[in-house]
């Protein structure tokens, strides 16, 4: 699903590599915690995943491709195959919750029938049946993110990418959403997830990987969220 | 692709930077009318060059009976009217340039009548003999622009009196219209130069306030052109609509200085009729539209990264 060969991204205008010599493989239908301080490399981890960034050594496979040899314009093809879910929800506040799902199918041209049927049932999917006509600003944090959720789940990626989605959050929300995420993953997604909550990644106990000023220091399956040897 | 989904975004996005478009529809109809304005002028200068042309001749006047009496002011004629001899040596002279397409004569007599022709009712004419009229060599030259070889050649030869070159005449209106025309394209490209900054500003301004919407966009895979076709049509939109205007600009003002002032005017000229002016505006149309569409693209290639 994901595989990093020797991979190494150093910025422009920076001496200290981002990522370094980082080589790894995640698997069809696992969950993955991606954890470590800021500044560790983990959002150039996942923007190199996005290819939103491209390796300055080494190469980077997602879905089977080899996104160095991957022209521009196929780039939006890759991406339709990913789901992305953020800190800040990133949900466009004068579009109603429905419109906010549906604008993910819109901009990738799927007839309207079909945006009409399965907007709907993802809201559900996620917990947030009939809240289809609401407005992003009237819904607590928990449910906004489960509209984000909603809208990258509902092209059904292989693979979803969530940057510290309960950064957020309350605890309380913070265990809705894991349990949302875990069920997606029972589906056969992959979930790769960002965090910094050590309670969840405690209490999920999934597969683990640590990234630290750019390494790889520690890839652990069932880990917890700091060292236990 | 869907088109109401397309257009309601391209709609949001101009009502929201409405300021912005009004500026950008005024500086495109602006500066588009004035490209149309060079266009007409040299669509002008090249009908009246055309149509003068045809007209333009040399003419070469001899001297006559009067003119002789008059010695100290054309030292040419003090020894009286021009002999046959005189006339025919000069007329030889011309023919071998080469340069001549044909001469005409005119002796006094035909001028004397061709005078009375163009003004009747002339108290002068009841003093008028065809001794006081001269007799004149009218030269249709092949190509007028040689008018000064032949004028160096003849003139000052004995028994010629002057010769006048009709282009003389016109050039300070041809001077004019070229001034104005160098005028409007000179101030069209600053124009058009202040049109494509106002764009370029205008596509950025709009792509950063709709960051996010670009972003989710980007995130869910749309394609590139699906992500700029909007910028791109808010800035074609803004030009047709700032085509229109200029069309209408360029017809109003054909009509009020052509048809309404400068017809009456000047009677001499042939102006441009409507048909140049219709010819103008599909252009303005693709010009305008062509020109901020590629500034809309061009710019977003920088600022709306994949």
């Amino acid at each position: 699903m994901i595989r990093f060969d020797n991979v190494s991204k150093t910025y422009p205008k920076q001496n200290r590599p981002a990522l370094d010599n980082v080589s790894l493989e995640i698997e069809k239908g696992e969950f993955v915690f991606l954890v470590g301080s800021s500044g560790s490399g983990k959002s150039t981890f996942l923007r190199l995943i996005l290819r939103e960034e491209r390796p300055s050594i080494g190469e980077v496979h997602v879905l089977g491709k080899d996104l160095a040899k991957l022209s521009n314009w196929k780039v939006p093809q890759m991406r339709r195959q990913l789901g992305t879910v953020f800190q800040d929800f990133r949900l466009l506040p004068n579009k109603t919750v429905g419109q906010n799902v549906a604008f993910a199918l819109e901009v990738i041209g799927k007839p309207r029938s079909v945006i009409g049927k399965v907007v709907p049932e993802v809201l559900e999917l996620v917990g947030l049946a009939g809240k289809q006509d609401r407005m992003p600003g009237e819904l607590s944090g928990g449910e906004q993110q489960r509209v984000a959720i909603a809208r990258a789940f509902v092209n059904r990626p292989m693979l979803l990418i969530a940057d510290e989605p309960t950064g957020n959050l309350d605890p309380q929300n913070s265990v809705g959403i894991m349990k949302l995420l875990d069920r997606i993953n029972r589906t056969g997604t992959t979930v790769l997830m960002a965090t910094h909550d050590q309670a969840i990644v405690d209490q999920m106990r999934k597969r683990v990987i640590e990234l630290d000023t750019g390494h790889l220091v520690r890839d652990q399956s069932r880990g917890v969220y700091g060292y236990q040897h | 692709m869907r088109a109401q989904f397309v257009m309601s975004e391209i709609g949001i996005g101009l009502r929201r930077n409405l300021t912005m478009t009004i500026a950008v529809v005024v500086s495109v109809a602006l500066s588009l009318a004035l490209a149309g304005a060079a266009l007409l002028l040299r669509d002008q200068v090249s009908t009246m060059k055309g149509y003068w042309d045809g007209k333009i001749e040399v003419s070469v006047y001899f001297c006559n009976k009067t003119d002789a009496n008059q010695g100290s002011v054309n030292k040419n004629c003090s020894t009286g009217a021009a002999t046959q001899n005189q006339i025919d040596s000069v007329q030889s002279q011309l023919e071998k340039t080469g340069l001549i397409e044909k001469i005409y004569t005119e002796t006094p007599a035909q001028a004397l009548a061709e005078y009375t022709k163009q003004d009747p009712n002339n108290p002068l004419l009841t003093s008028l003999t065809p001794d006081s009229m001269e007799y004149s060599l009218r030269i249709k030259l092949k190509d007028p622009q040689n008018y000064q070889i032949v004028t160096g050649l003849v003139g000052g030869q004995p028994g010629v009196m002057k010769v006048e070159d009709q282009s003389e005449v016109l050039k300070p209106l041809f001077n004019l219209l070229n001034g104005a025309q160098v005028v409007a394209l000179v101030v069209m490209v600053i124009m058009l130069g202040v049109t494509l900054l106002l764009i370029v500003n205008t596509v950025r301004v709009s792509a950063f306030s709709r960051k996010r919407e670009t972003g989710i966009m980007r995130l869910v895979g749309a394609s590139n052109y699906y992500v700029q076709m909007p910028f791109i049509a808010e800035a074609a939109f803004a030009a047709v609509v700032g085509a229109v205007l200029a069309s209408g600009m360029l017809a109003v003002g054909k009509y009020l200085l052509i048809d309404r002032f400068l017809k009456n005017q000047i009677q001499l000229i042939n102006f441009i009729g409507w048909g140049p002016v219709f010819q103008v505006m599909p252009l303005m149309l693709v010009l305008g539209v062509g020109m901020s569409s590629i500034a809309a693209f061009l710019t977003l290639r920088k600022y709306l990264k994949v």
